[in-house]
């Protein structure tokens, strides 16, 4: 059979074919001077996907450079499939978090599938076994047909996947937006366990070794879906259906455990997940970072149709498939185990020391290129960088309170507002249990998981207010930081470190690269002053549709350790009698707070203030009280303010509050002022707790009746309702909501 | 007292039944691949949860042809105790050991939670230490776990006493309200709700441990009579 018929390398030249591909013409004359001659189509379908924002981070590394990615406990930082971080016992805790945002918008359900697919092999490729999945979500408003299917498809593909592959999904965050209407943002987050000696890296050493292709046959799926993230969404993206995967959980199961089974055999020198750019980045990226090179034939790559192309093999990023690198004549080794899976399995090269990635098909050379072009020498660039008008316009706005007529009934709303609302509709879903290490499961402030075969635990959380952020990115990318840490806190951990997602609109506008490069000023200062550095993540730009940008969106993920576990603690109200304390002062900051967008369906003015002092300090003695057990619950006061967040201290108890507060009710009630949270203490323990504890003002006590009770100072009602009704309102909003579109 | 767990390919509650038994249990217990045919050694054969060959077809109608089943068809009519939860009530269900099937819940999702489930009846060896009518907290984790059966079946499962237990508010559209069933010779019991889940306090509920610690005293007391 013929092949079908590529474009000469003249006609790629002339006719400026690399363009579709995604290489500008600086770039496409950049490949020819690094070759010497022009390529061959599939030598420019490798550069534009290796070249590519989500392979090369071209856009992103100046500001990348930022992050401080060292700390005493730090494993592995970036560069790897995932960070690792030291926990003590001879174990560490490996983590990443990734999107998928692009795949999600055009086909949700197996676009969220095989995000979640895609982020699991980056961590059993370190040689860590995952224990957990985490998410972060953020759709349009959700009142329209299109949204409520992205919404329901997305979180069942995070189930299927999930559930089948058997990781418990144990956290997440789903925020809803008007921005993110057509482009929504569906982040995915792993955390792995593994013992020191088992650590492993992609890389291909030792010239001579087999390069072993395991796992699912190469398919014409996801040809170019790196290609296809690093643009901006349109009408036309329909039709790039076929650039987004297929996942067969299943499969990655089988996988997963021949990985884990390999790992453990010294034959092994490298492996990585064939994810991004599928055969090609793992190749090319292997032999670059051990300084040799690799030679593959492509007639033994399996294929799951017939008269696949180089070009199409070295482009598909079929699913679950993995690359080794085996000691040569050893090879059999490995091939027992993947046998027992009954999983597909063939040398399809070997290591070279000339630093070329070289393929051969059908007895030709289809490609040469030096490793070191592909994978190190990618163009960067340093954008232009604006600050937007709305900036100036919003620092000038004053501070002010709304009105509101009533305070039930703000408080009510306020519950109802899908942001803030229950998400038991979609952890219902996950199964947050399989493995039984979930001690603390979806809903309270991090979700927890004990360490087996310690008596350690490890908090996990991913958070990110996107509406500060837009009002104010270096303000804003610090309380992204600051309130994961506050999470990981209060359920009894020291915070370790973060990996992010940073999600932005087109950074070739700058004003967008403006909002990158400040929330990364900000972040940065908060991960140095926390000490919790960043050890990966993942860029996604040009979330944009029809040239409508999403609010800037770095997802933090952050994982916690928490040294013994009788430290876990969740943010419930535990007895009656208990007395309720708040700790941090209120201002008037309603910029960007839920309250002002349901009021007034507007985000602007001035993002909350932080003072990253204050908050170290104040999350050290907290933890200090948490460790020491005189503190019974700890929760964040974050989105809809202090009465928000002692509802969901209560809500979910069969307990009630009797709180007295003082000073301007709407601000007091609602402000979503920083570095603040809700604790409630035995009353044996009070004096110990108010000895460090100076700055914590004691607000009430726990009742068992039932009621959510708030006077003001001369014992005047400001909010008195059964906790029922509230519960009810809070669990009911976002099924209602799914509810009126079958009607 | 030595434990089976089976593992298929798909499988993923296995290490959760596993460390059941051995930290919870305090009991012997291993894996058994799917690939092997003999059960000898073994006093009780577990068959965990998961998504056994992806759940392709059917949820367990491929597993049920993996040569260990063979064993286990053997084992069942010896009159060991068989334990099937979840993915391994299904596949319990299409080896035709127990009656029945099990079909996708009526609100068509997946469904994780704590619930009530009532022990309907507690003469059984996996139940025995549970008072009749208790209530016990046990999760669920499943996407198709409505229990289904002819009216003739419901009839005779009623009538012989072998619906063990049934849930105290219906999450999944099961017939009857049926949680687990037992065979009529009483050795194999097939459930939906994961009792390997609640046997630790920390995680939220140890109500799951008395199944496995009746299996322990059932066979306590047969062996002690034998001796």
């Amino acid at each position: 059979m013929p092949q079908t018929h590529e474009p000469t390398p003249q006609q790629i030249k002339e006719q400026q074919l690399y363009r579709e591909m995604g290489l500008s013409d600086e770039e496409f004359a950049k490949v020819e001077e690094i070759l010497g001659r022009m390529p061959n189509y599939t030598e420019t379908g490798i550069f534009a996907v290796m070249w590519s924002e989500h392979c090369s981070y071209k856009n992103s590394k100046p500001v990348l450079r930022k992050f401080p990615t060292s700390g005493s406990r730090v494993l592995q930082g970036p560069g790897e499939g995932a960070g690792i971080v030291d926990i003590g016992d001879k174990k560490a805790v490996v983590f990443k978090i990734e999107s998928h945002n692009h795949p999600s918008a055009i086909e949700p359900y197996q676009g969220a599938a095989t995000g979640v697919g895609g982020i699991i092999r980056d961590i059993f490729s370190m040689g860590a076994r995952p224990i957990a999945m985490l998410n972060s979500l953020r759709f349009g408003e959700l009142d329209t047909s299109r949204t409520k299917y992205l919404f329901e498809e997305v979180v069942a593909g995070i189930a299927g996947y999930g559930n089948c592959i058997g990781i418990p999904t144990v956290a997440g965050e789903v925020q809803f937006d008007a921005c993110y209407e057509g482009n929504p943002l569906v982040n995915a987050m792993c955390v792995g366990i593994i013992d020191h000696k088992d650590i492993k890296k992609g890389q291909a050493k030792g010239v001579g070794n087999s390069v072993i292709y395991v796992g699912a046959s190469t398919g014409k799926d996801g040809i170019h879906g790196a290609t296809f993230a690093s643009e901006e969404l349109s009408e036309a993206s329909e039709e790039k259906r076929p650039a987004v995967q297929v996942g067969d959980p299943f499969m990655e199961k089988l996988l997963l455990e021949a990985c884990l089974e390999i790992i453990q055999s010294d034959a092994l020198v490298g492996i990585q997940d064939m994810g991004a750019a599928g055969l090609t980045s793992s190749s090319a990226e292997m032999a670059s970072k051990a300084g040799m090179g690799i030679e593959m034939n492509l007639d033994q790559v399996p294929q799951r149709e017939p008269n696949m192309t180089p070009y199409e093999m070295m482009l598909s990023e079929s699913q679950e498939r993995m690359l080794l690198v085996v000691q040569k004549g050893r090879e059999e080794e490995i091939f027992a185990i993947t046998q027992k899976y009954d999983l597909e399995a063939s040398v399809v090269g070997t290591v070279t020391e000339d630093k070329m990635l070289r393929l051969f098909f059908k007895g030709e050379v289809a490609a040469e290129i030096p490793v070191d072009a592909l994978a190190e020498e990618a163009p960067v660039y340093n954008k232009p960088s604006k600050e937007p008008d709305y900036f100036a316009k919003f620092r000038q706005m004053e501070n002010v309170e709304p009105e509101v007529e009533s305070l039930e009934e703000t408080l009510l709303h306020l519950l109802e507002q899908t942001t803030i609302a229950s998400k038991e509709w979609v952890y219902d879903q996950y199964d947050y249990q399989v493995r039984t290490n979930t001690v603390v499961c979806p809903g309270s402030d991090a979700a927890v998981l004990r360490v087996r075969g310690t008596h350690k635990a490890l908090a996990m959380t991913t958070d990110c207010n996107s509406r500060y952020i837009y009002l104010d990115p270096v303000e804003g990318g610090k309380i992204a930081v600051a309130e994961a840490a506050r999470n990981i806190v209060c359920s009894g951990g020291q915070p370790l470190a973060i990996t992010d997602c940073l999600n932005y609109g087109n950074p070739e506008k700058p004003e967008i690269f403006w909002q990158l490069e400040k929330s990364a000023d900000g972040i940065s200062e908060a991960c140095r002053v926390l000490e919790t550095p960043v050890i990966g993540g993942n860029v996604s730009l040009y979330n944009e549709t029809n040239g409508e940008a999403v609010y800037p969106t770095p997802v933090i993920g952050m994982v916690g350790l928490i040294e013994d576990l009788s430290h876990i603690t969740t943010q419930y109200f535990k007895k009656a009698g208990d007395l309720i304390y708040v700790i941090g002062g209120t201002k008037t900051e309603f910029g960007g707070s839920e309250l002002q967008k349901m009021l007034t369906g507007k985000i602007e003015g001035k993002a909350p203030a932080i003072d990253l002092t204050v908050e170290k300090d104040r999350q050290r003695r907290l933890l200090r009280m948490i460790q020491a057990g005189w503190v019974a619950s700890a929760h964040d006061v974050s989105e809809g303010g202090l009465s928000c967040a002692l509802a969901e201290c209560v809500m979910g108890t069969n307990l009630g509050l009797d709180v007295q507060l003082s000073g301007s009710m709407v601000t007091t009630l609602f402000s979503e002022s920083q570095s603040r949270f809700v604790v409630s203490v035995k009353p044996e323990n009070q004096a110990a707790f108010e000895v460090t504890m100076t700055d914590a003002l004691q607000i009430g006590q726990v009742t068992d009746d039932g009621q959510y009770q708030i006077t003001g100072q001369s014992n005047e009602k400001w909010i008195q309702l059964p906790v029922s009704e509230l519960t009810r309102r809070w669990k009911g909003a976002i099924p209602k909501c799914l509810q009126k579109s079958k009607a | 007292m030595k434990y089976a767990v089976i593992v298929f390919p798909g499988s993923n509650c296995d290490v959760d039944m596993y460390h059941a038994i051995c930290d919870e249990l305090g009991e012997e217990v291993e894996y058994v691949w799917h690939t092997k045919s003999s059960l000898a050694g073994f006093d009780a054969i577990l068959l965990p949860g998961g998504f056994t060959f992806g759940d392709y077809l059917r949820c367990g109608a491929i597993a049920r042809f993996s040569p260990i089943m063979q064993a286990i068809i053997e084992a069942a009519k010896a009159g060991k105790p068989i334990l099937g939860v979840c993915n391994g009530f299904q596949i319990l269900v299409e080896a035709g050991l127990l009656p029945g099937a099990l079909v996708r819940n009526k609100n068509l999702k997946f469904i994780c939670r704590h619930i009530n489930l009532i022990v309907k009846n507690n003469q059984t060896l996996f139940t025995s230490l549970y008072k009749k009518g208790e209530v016990i907290d046990i999760p669920i984790a499943h996407g198709e776990g409505s229990y289904y059966c002819d009216e003739e079946t419901l009839k005779s499962l009623q009538e012989n006493n072998q619906i063990v237990f049934s849930y105290d508010s219906n999450p999944n559209g099961s017939v009857d309200n049926i949680a687990g069933i037992i065979n009529e010779q009483g050795n194999v019991l097939g459930m939906m709700p994961h009792p390997e889940r609640a046997v630790d306090a920390l995680l939220g509920s140890a109500d799951g441990l008395k199944i496995f610690q009746s299996i322990l005293a059932n066979w306590r007391d047969t062996h002690a009579a034998n001796a």
